[in-house]
């Protein structure tokens, strides 16, 4: 019954269309057909992909605190002076938006940690979870879950967990040892700010990864152990080269998700304490959206430079992508 | 007989139901409103009492929380969105969105006789004759302690004129005495910051009118830094975010993790609900600095708002809550000190209010008399959040140890100058 209702309905749709394409083919011709296809496609990337891109050039060179393009004085690069200007480069403190600069090197910082352990942890979870364990389902199920929770409700578990009287502080208390301020020191909330976002996404990059060891060749493995050659060997020369395409996927894209990090943090530690989780897209939404005078503009300018670094890192993955490509085809 | 509906005929359906279905809202107004206790609640039941006398209007209140207010509100009118009416703090600054309601109410001059004295602070350029809303409530900020803990460390409550340091001496003692995490805690906001400073000889404004850090801020600002290095001080509140986002002291002292906390007079309402019998609470007249013992006024309003396509109803809205039994109804229910003159004059009937509730309700009535001149000053000022909200994302980098005081200070007159240049623009 369903069945034939969707059927009844898609016919309908391909009928209502049916003189449309017949009109265009008519006009376009056969070969620029495609333009039809695709048009729809590009016209909703054009109004919320490239119109607000455009959108945030302007902003980026006028200034003020109106919302409305047309009434923001036009101030050339002054908002990219004002993030950039420094006495001293070597020194933080001297830079007039030092906040800016702040969020810069805590970025690097926890993109750079980040990845790397992220990248680590989701390889040996996936060579742990691909071996035949007791109970595999169940282990991929509870890394994989995380995944699916928001990250607000993942900050605020971990919040609840350890603020000054959440649970961890408890059992340090039960214990007969000194709580400690997770949330309030500066090192303790960058380590917990890097072990939050690693454990909330770390399931998404061991699927990927999982699926590439699961793609190798089982007689490759055969082969290896005809020939005894030992697991670390193993290792070295069949899993990790056949799984670079996609340790370089997931390398890239927990780059730019690193980049971007943003609401977790915000819910966690709220960039704080001071500026010590404070990261790029926070120091955008602050500056832009929650200090009452509204500094958008300012905002705007960062948020170029934010995308300058992403497309840094796009253009990356593809030039990565291309040479591991080659590298397979050259063997 | 086979019969099509035609993709006409049914675009004209939905048509006709966007339609009706916007005619029949045609009359709703939406009112965004923040509550420290039952604000909210309190209106959204003298809501129904005006539906049911104005069958045509239905009020809907959306109770949000008071960081939507400050962070969200002012994005959403700057695009021109936004509710119809709201309930607000940053009076001065949102003034440009306000509407005026005078041709939409009953009598201007029942507003002006009872709300004459504050109804300049909501119009947006001096000499102007209109009313855009008027004031829930007029505040104060000030402290509150923990009357139970210093019983039972055996510490005596500092006298009426005591100073921040005096007091900050016996809540340490009596922190010490019953194992506290600290003894104090002030609201994460600058807006409390602005009260001991200016009791420590802060001016805030040169002789031009120009915004300056003098002796009496820094002062304040060494102070405050040095008590959350000592442990005096929560480090929780102003340490426990970054930026310049609000946080209350409040939740603290419910907790009892402090002796003392720095807020004001719309937490009344909240203490007797939330504390109840768990410990007696009291408020206190402001600590002293070196040259006042003030706090800092203040408020909330309500203001209609230019985005509304319903001014008729808002203004009757307003006109409705503003008259003299609805608003000491409204006062009176949620312990709050009334701005209206009428109001004031006869007394507000607070008739939920608890024993302790009242006695902090005279305290900080007590109090507004001893409010420094620079205090109306700072609160009347359209750009004080240019100082307020440098000073906690400064001060707090300071108490964290990212920064010294002095780094923290110079960077404060940077980012409230640079933010007062771009509001001008």
């Amino acid at each position: 019954m369903l069945t034939r209702f969707v059927s009844a309905v898609l016919q309908l749709c391909f009928n209502l269309l049916e003189p449309v394409f017949s009109l265009g083919q008519k006009w376009l011709g056969v070969t620029r057909m495609g333009w039809l296809f695709v048009g729809p496609n590009l016209l909703i990337f054009g109004v919320f992909t490239f119109l607000p891109i455009l959108i945030n050039l302007v902003y980026a060179v006028t200034g003020g605190v109106n919302l409305f393009p047309n009434m923001r004085p036009y101030v050339g690069t002054e908002n990219f002076a004002i993030l950039f200007e420094c006495k001293d480069y070597t020194d933080i403190q001297t830079c007039r938006k030092d906040v800016f600069w702040r969020a810069i090197f805590n970025t690097a910082q926890f993109s750079l940690i980040q990845v790397v352990l992220m990248v680590f942890f989701s390889l040996v979870t996936a060579l742990v979870l691909n071996r035949k364990i007791i109970g595999r389902g169940f282990w991929r199920g509870v890394y994989f879950y995380p995944v699916l929770l928001s990250p607000v409700v993942v900050a605020l578990i971990w919040k609840w967990l350890l603020q000054g009287q959440g649970v961890f502080n408890a059992g340090l208390v039960a214990a007969g040892a000194e709580p400690i301020d997770w949330l309030l020191d500066r090192q303790w909330a960058f380590f917990w700010v890097i072990f939050v976002s690693i454990w909330a996404h770390m399931g998404f990059y061991t699927l990927i990864l999982l699926a590439g060891l699961q793609a190798i060749p089982k007689d490759m493995y055969e082969a290896a152990e005809m020939d005894a050659a030992s697991p670390w060997r193993v290792l070295r020369r069949i899993t990790l080269p056949l799984l670079m395409p996609n340790l370089i996927v997931v390398l890239v894209l927990a780059m730019i998700r690193a980049v971007q990090i943003f609401d977790e943090v915000f819910v966690l530690t709220g960039g704080g304490p001071g500026s010590a989780t404070t990261f790029i897209v926070q120091f955008i939404y602050q500056t832009g959206f929650a200090e009452q005078i509204h500094l958008y503009g300012l905002a705007a300018a960062a948020s170029l430079v934010l995308a300058i670094g992403l497309m840094a890192l796009t253009l990356l993955q593809l030039r990565l992508s291309r040479a591991s490509e080659a590298g397979s085809r050259a063997k | 007989m086979k019969r099509n509906l035609s993709p006409i005929a049914l675009a004209a359906s939905a048509l006709v139901v966007l339609w009706i279905s916007q005619t029949a809202y045609a009359g709703d107004i939406r009112v965004m409103c923040y509550q420290d206790a039952n604000e909210c609640d309190v209106t959204a039941e003298q809501a129904r009492r005006f539906e049911a006398a104005n069958p045509n209007t239905k009020v809907i209140i959306d109770v949000v929380p008071y960081k939507t207010i400050v962070e969200q509100l002012p994005v959403q009118l700057a695009a021109g969105q936004g509710p119809d009416i709201a309930r607000v703090t940053d009076l001065g600054g949102l003034s440009k969105y306000y509407m005026d309601i005078s041709a939409h109410v009953k009598d201007v001059r029942y507003f002006e006789a009872n709300f004459g004295a504050t109804l300049p602070w909501l119009r947006p350029v001096a000499g102007d004759k209109g009313i855009y809303g008027f004031m829930s409530q007029l505040t104060m900020t000030g402290p509150y302690i923990n009357k139970t803990l210093f019983e039972q460390a055996k510490v005596a409550i500092p006298g009426n004129k005591a100073t921040w340091d005096e007091w900050a001496e016996a809540a340490r003692k009596v922190a010490k005495a019953n194992k506290l995490p600290a003894a104090m805690a002030w609201d994460r906001s600058g807006h409390r910051f602005a009260g001991p400073a200016i009791s420590y000889g802060a001016k805030i404004f040169d002789k031009e009118g120009n915004l300056v850090l003098d002796d009496g801020y820094k002062t304040t600002v060494n102070k405050f830094v040095a008590w959350h290095k000592d442990g005096t001080m929560l480090k929780d509140v102003w340490g426990g975010t970054g930026g310049s986002s609000y946080a209350d002291s409040v939740g603290e002292f419910k907790n009892g993790r402090v002796a003392m906390v720095l807020s004001g007079s719309w937490q009344i309402n909240r203490l007797q609900r939330e504390v109840g019998n768990s410990f007696d609470w009291v408020a206190v007249p402001n600590p002293c600095g070196t040259v006042a013992c003030t706090g800092i006024p203040g408020g909330a309003a309500w203001v209609a708002l230019k985005t509304s396509k319903s001014p008729k109803e808002v203004g009757a809205f307003l006109d409705f809550l503003a008259q003299q039994a609805n608003y000491a109804e409204w006062v009176g229910k949620t312990n709050n000190i009334p701005a209206h003159e009428g109001v004031a004059k006869k007394g507000a009937l607070y008739t939920t209010a608890t024993p302790a509730a009242k006695a902090a309700l005279g305290i900080f009535g007590w109090g507004v008399s001893s409010l420094s001149p620079t205090a109306y000053k700072f609160q009347g000022y359209k750009y004080n959040r240019a100082i307020m909200l440098p000073t906690v994302s400064r001060v707090t980098q300071a108490i964290v140890g990212e920064v010294n005081t002095d780094q923290a200070l110079a960077k404060i007159f940077v980012d409230m100058n640079e933010a007062v240049k771009q509001a001008q623009k």
